[in-house]
C-alpha cells in the first residue's frame, strides 16, 4: 500500500508542479525555469524545518514566497523576450538555480552529525515527517490538501475577470494591449504566481523525499513541468492533473520494466499525443461533452 | 478644438516611409474619414496614434496631453480605442468575455478597487456589458466562443469591444470590408449613434459611399502623406484625389 501512497505524493507534487506551468502557460509564455522555483521552495522549507526548527506549515509559506518573489524578480527581465528566446532565458534560469545549489555549502552542527545542503552532496536528512511520526498515507494526504486547494484557487481565478485577461493575453498579446491590458503586469502577476506553486510543490517534495540534491532539478524535471498543460490542454486545470496521472502513473510507473527505453517511450508518446490532440487530451469540446454527460444538455455557465 | 493632433508624424519601416510627416487634426465631436490607396499609410497611422509602433519623428497629443512616449494600455485608459482592419478577437473567449476584458477606461479602472479590479466577479460589469451587446445585436449570443461567430458578428463585437473601454475617441480601420450592403447601412448606423453619445471618430475605410454619407470632413493619405482635407463633396471634387486615389477609371 506504502507504493501506492507514495506514488500519490509524487502525483501531487508533480500536479502542482504542472499547475504552476499552466498558469503561466495561459499568457501564452513557454516557462522552463519551473524547475527552477521548485528547487528554491525545496531548500527554503528544507532549511527552515531542519536549520530554523520551523513547523512545515509557515517553511511551505514562506518557500512559496521566495518562489514568487524570485519569479518575480526573473519576469520583468526575462518576459521582455518572446518565444524561443523566453524558453531559453527560462532554462538558464532553471540551470543557475540548480548550479547554485550544486555549490551551496550550508551546515551546522546538530549534535555530533552536520545537517544541512552540502553542495553536490545534496541536504540529507530532513526528517520533518519521521520526527513527528506522520504515517505515508498521512503525508499523503497533506500534500493533496495543498494540491486542492492550489487547483480549487485556480479554478476560481480562471473563471474571474483575471483569468479572462491571462487568456487574452495568450490568445493576442496586440488586441490585449489594444485593449488596455498592461501586459508587463499581467505576465510579471501570472509567473509570480507560477513562481509561488512550484516552490510550494519543491517544499513538500523535500519533506516526503527526506533527501534533495541538485540533480533532481534538472532540464527533464523542467521539460515535465511544461509537458503537463501542454498535455492536458488549457481548458482547465483538470488537464493538468489529468496529464500528470497520465505520465507519472502509467508511462513512468507502468513502464518500469522497460528501464531506459521508457524515457524514449515517453517522448515517443507526448509526441503522438500532441500529434493526435494538438489543444491536449482535455480541450474546450470534450469538457463540454463531458459536462452533458453529467448533468445534460443546459448551457455551461460563462 | 482639437482631440487628437499630429505634427509631423513619421514612421519608417527600414526603407519604406509608411507615414511621412503627417499633421491632422481630428476635432472633438466630429466624424473624420481618413482615405487613400491601399499601402499609403492609414493602417500605419492608426497603430502610431495607439502605440504600437513608436513614430519615427513627430509629436502626437490627445485631449491636450502629450501621448507620443505613452504605452498603448494607457492611451486606452486615456480615451483612445480602434478595430483592427484584420479582425482581432480573442477567439478563445467567450463574447462576454472579450468584452469584460476590456473595461479598462480610466473611470472604470478607478472604480474597481485593486483587489476587485481582477478578482472581482461578473456583477459590476453586467449592465455595461448588456448594453453593448444589445447595441452590437448580439444579445443571446454572450457565452457563443468568439471564433464560432459569423464574420459580419466578429465585427460588430469587435466595434463593441472598442466601445467597452467608453473612449473619447473611436479609430475603425475599414470596418466594413468583407461586409454586404445591408450589413454597411447597420453599420453606418451603429457609427452615427456612437457619435450621438459624444464619441469622437476617426474612420478609415475604402467604401466610398460609406465615408461621404457618414463623415463631416476627409483626410487623403497617399505614399504616406496627406495630400488633401475637407468636406466630403470638396474631396470628391479635387483633382489631385481623383488621381491618387480613384486612378485612371475617373
Ligand atoms: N510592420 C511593418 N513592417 C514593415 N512594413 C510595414 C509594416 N506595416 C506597414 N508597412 C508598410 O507601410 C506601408 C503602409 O502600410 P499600411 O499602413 O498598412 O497602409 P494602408 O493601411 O493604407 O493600406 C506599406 O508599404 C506597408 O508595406
Ligand atoms: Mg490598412
Amino acid at each position: 500500500m506504502d507504493f501506492y501512497f507514495g506514488l500519490a505524493q509524487l502525483i501531487g507534487v508533480h500536479t502542482l508542479l504542472g499547475l504552476s506551468a499552466y498558469v503561466v502557460l495561459l499568457t501564452g509564455q513557454v516557462s522552463l525555469a519551473q524547475a527552477g522555483f521548485f528547487a528554491i521552495g525545496a531548500y527554503v522549507a528544507a532549511m527552515l524545518t531542519v536549520l530554523a526548527g520551523w513547523h512545515l506549515v509557515p517553511a511551505l509559506g514562506a518557500a512559496a514566497l521566495t518562489g514568487a518573489t524570485t519569479a518575480c524578480a526573473v519576469g520583468f527581465p526575462a518576459l521582455r523576450v518572446k518565444g524561443l528566446m523566453l524558453v531559453i532565458a527560462t532554462l538558464a534560469f532553471g540551470e543557475g538555480v540548480r548550479l547554485f545549489f550544486f555549490n551551496f555549502d550550508y551546515q551546522i552542527a546538530r549534535g555530533d552529525v552536520k545537517v544541512g545542503p552540502l553542495g553536490g552532496e545534496g541536504f540529507r536528512q530532513i526528517r520533518f515527517f519521521p520526527e513527528n511520526g506522520w504515517t505515508t498515507l498521512e503525508v499523503m494526504l497533506f500534500i493533496w490538501i495543498f494540491v486542492l486547494l492550489v487547483m480549487a484557487l485556480l479554478w476560481w481565478l480562471d473563471r474571474s475577470r483575471y483569468g479572462a485577461v491571462l487568456r487574452a493575453v495568450g490568445e493576442d498579446e496586440l488586441a490585449a494591449q489594444s485593449a488596455g491590458i498592461n501586459l508587463t503586469a499581467v505576465k510579471v502577476s501570472a509567473i509570480t504566481l507560477g513562481g509561488a506553486i512550484a516552490a510550494l510543490g519543491g517544499g513538500l517534495y523535500a519533506h516526503y523525499a527526506t533527501h534533495i540534491e541538485h540533480l533532481s532539478f534538472g532540464i527533464l524535471l523542467a521539460t515535465f513541468a511544461i509537458a503537463y498543460p501542454i498535455v492536458g490542454g488549457l481548458a482547465s486545470v483538470f488537464g493538468t492533473l489529468a496529464a500528470v496521472l497520465f505520465v507519472q502513473g502509467f508511462l513512468v510507473e507502468g513502464l518500469r520494466d522497460l528501464g531506459d527505453w521508457r524515457n524514449l517511450l515517453f517522448g515517443a508518446l507526448i509526441v503522438l499525443a500532441m500529434n493526435l490532440r494538438p489543444r491536449g487530451f482535455l480541450d474546450a469540446g470534450n469538457l463540454r461533452a463531458i459536462k452533458r454527460l453529467f448533468w445534460g444538455g443546459g448551457r455551461g455557465a460563462p | 478644438m482639437a482631440l487628437l493632433e499630429l505634427q509631423g508624424v513619421s514612421r519608417h519601416f527600414g526603407g519604406v516611409r509608411a507615414i511621412d510627416g503627417l499633421d491632422l487634426e481630428v476635432r472633438e465631436g466630429e466624424i473624420l474619414g481618413l482615405i487613400g490607396p491601399n499601402g499609403s499609410g492609414k493602417s500605419t497611422a492608426v497603430n502610431v496614434i495607439t502605440g504600437l509602433y513608436p513614430p519615427s519623428a513627430g509629436r502626437i497629443a490627445f485631449d491636450g496631453r502629450d501621448i507620443t512616449a505613452a504605452a498603448t494600455h494607457r492611451r486606452l485608459s486615456e480615451g483612445i480605442a480602434r478595430t483592427f482592419q484584420n479582425i482581432r478577437l480573442f477567439g478563445g473567449l467567450t463574447v462576454w468575455q472579450n468584452l469584460w476584458v476590456a473595461q479598462n477606461s480610466a473611470r472604470d479602472r478607478a472604480a474597481r478597487g485593486f483587489l476587485s479590479r481582477w478578482m472581482g466577479g461578473q456583477s459590476g460589469a453586467r449592465e455595461g456589458i448588456g448594453k453593448l451587446l444589445a447595441f452590437a445585436g448580439l444579445a443571446g449570443r454572450e457565452d457563443e466562443l468568439a471564433s464560432n461567430l459569423a464574420f459580419g458578428e466578429q465585427r460588430r463585437l469587435e466595434f463593441a469591444r472598442a466601445l467597452a473601454a467608453k473612449p473619447k475617441l473611436l479609430l475603425l480601420d475599414e470596418p466594413a470590408a468583407g461586409m454586404n450592403a445591408g450589413e454597411i447601412a447597420d453599420l453606418d448606423e451603429r457609427i452615427r449613434a456612437v457619435r450621438e453619445r459624444g464619441v469622437t471618430v476617426l474612420l478609415i475605410e475604402h467604401h466610398m459611399e460609406l465615408v461621404m454619407a457618414v463623415t463631416d470632413r476627409v483626410a487623403v493619405l497617399n505614399f504616406g502623406q496627406k495630400i488633401a482635407e475637407g468636406t466630403p463633396a470638396q474631396i470628391q471634387a479635387h483633382s489631385a484625389v481623383r488621381k491618387a486615389y480613384l486612378g485612371g477609371d475617373h
